[in-house]
């Protein structure tokens, strides 16, 4: 089954992986902006950074006839620095026109703290101010729902937001509902021991219905598994659920929300069908 | 939505995993009793009972009940003081 991975982070992942990821049925996908596993130290490193998602990661990718698409922002852990965030926030429209850039993201909270929230508005202000769509990391384990909880109270705020033009990652059990209620879309994460296993996403489906919900790998330095697209494929399978909703999940509702950034032009892949 | 399989085919699929996983947790607690120190105090230790006593109740939603358990609240009235704040720097 073709599939669409919306948040995976290949920058950190070797070329080997595009090519397991074309094998396994992956023809598109879309990089926000993340840490790089150390804080870097000036605007001109995002700058670098941007021209690598935007320039080679896409260029990696069309290697496997992959479709490559990209956020950019400064993440949450390194928004603590604000005079830094407010210099990035500023150069990022250098790079909005680009092909594949998709709007702002990865946007959220880490440790929920008041510099985060401020870098967090001010990156609002900058999507608002661009027509960009929003695509926002909710943090890890115990911070998880004090940090979604504030997210969705600074987002429902704003009124100049389009609620449909949201993506929320990493729900889990406790935030997946407060998330899906306001209109956003909703993002499932598949990652060892910090987020959600295949099974507990297929859950999710069955408890909330395919409607604005995404899957993703997120793929990135740590434990991660840049295939869990196609695990959450063969577990929706084993539990017994039809070819047409899994196909809704991977792939139709992917292209639905991204089809609503101006950047995002998707070639389909041929799909053979034969003469009867 | 309904789910495609009865009870008695997710009870035939789940069972091995879940008595496997019960077992992880069950070695685990034993290894910390058998290691020296203490760890009474450790506050991690009691969401861990919290989360247990979930697992034998009737009631559903047992998946959301523990992720609560693991989670720091949240104060639905921080917005406030923070744009006031915000507005004043
Ligand atoms: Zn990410």
């Amino acid at each position: 089954m073709y599939y669409f991975d919306p948040h995976i982070h290949m920058v950190s992942r070797v070329t080997d992986d595009y090519e397991t990821l074309a094998k396994m049925g992956c023809v598109g996908m879309s990089e926000p902006a993340f840490w790089a596993g150390f804080d870097r130290g000036s605007v001109d490193g995002f700058r670098d950074y941007f021209r690598q998602l935007t320039e080679f990661e896409a260029k990696r990718a069309s290697w496997y006839r992959v479709q490559h698409y990209t956020w950019l922002c400064i993440n949450a852990k390194e928004a603590e620095n604000v005079s830094l965030s407010r210099e990035v926030i500023a150069m990022i429209p250098e790079f909005l026109d680009r092909p594949g850039v998709l709007g702002i993201g990865e946007i959220g909270l880490n440790k929920n703290t008041k510099n985060e929230s401020i870098i967090f508005c001010e990156h609002l202000d900058l999507a608002m101010k661009t027509d960009e769509q929003i695509l926002i990391h909710t943090p890890h384990l115990e911070d998880k729902y004090q940090g979604t909880r504030m997210i969705l109270d600074m987002l429902c705020d704003d009124s100049r937001i389009d609620h449909s033009r949201v993506l929320v990652d990493h729900v889990e059990e406790h935030t997946i509902r407060a998330v899906l209620d306001e209109g956003f879309w909703a993002g499932m994460t598949l990652y060892p021991v910090s987020k959600c296993t295949p099974e507990r996403a297929v859950d999710m489906i069955e408890m909330y219905g395919p409607e604005r919900l995404l899957v993703n790998s997120a793929g990135d330095w740590g434990p991660s598994k840049p295939t869990a697209v196609p695990d959450f494929i063969l577990a929706m399978r084993l539990r017994g659920h039809p070819e047409s909703l899994i196909r809704r999940v991977v792939y139709e509702n992917p292209l639905k929300f991204f089809s609503q950034s101006r950047n995002f032009h998707f070639t389909p892949p041929e799909v053979y069908q034969p003469a009867v | 939505m309904p789910i495609p399989l009865d009870a008695e085919e997710v009870l035939n699929r789940e069972f091995l995993e879940v008595r496997a996983r019960l077992l992880q947790v069950a070695a685990a607690l034993d290894r910390l009793d058998r290691a020296s120190g203490s760890v009474e105090a450790d506050a991690r230790l009691t969401k861990i009972s919290q989360a247990l006593a979930i697992l034998t109740e009737a009631e559903g939603d047992r998946a959301e009940r523990i992720q609560h358990v693991f989670s720091r609240p949240y104060d639905a009235k921080w917005l406030g003081p923070f744009k006031k704040e915000r507005m004043n720097s």
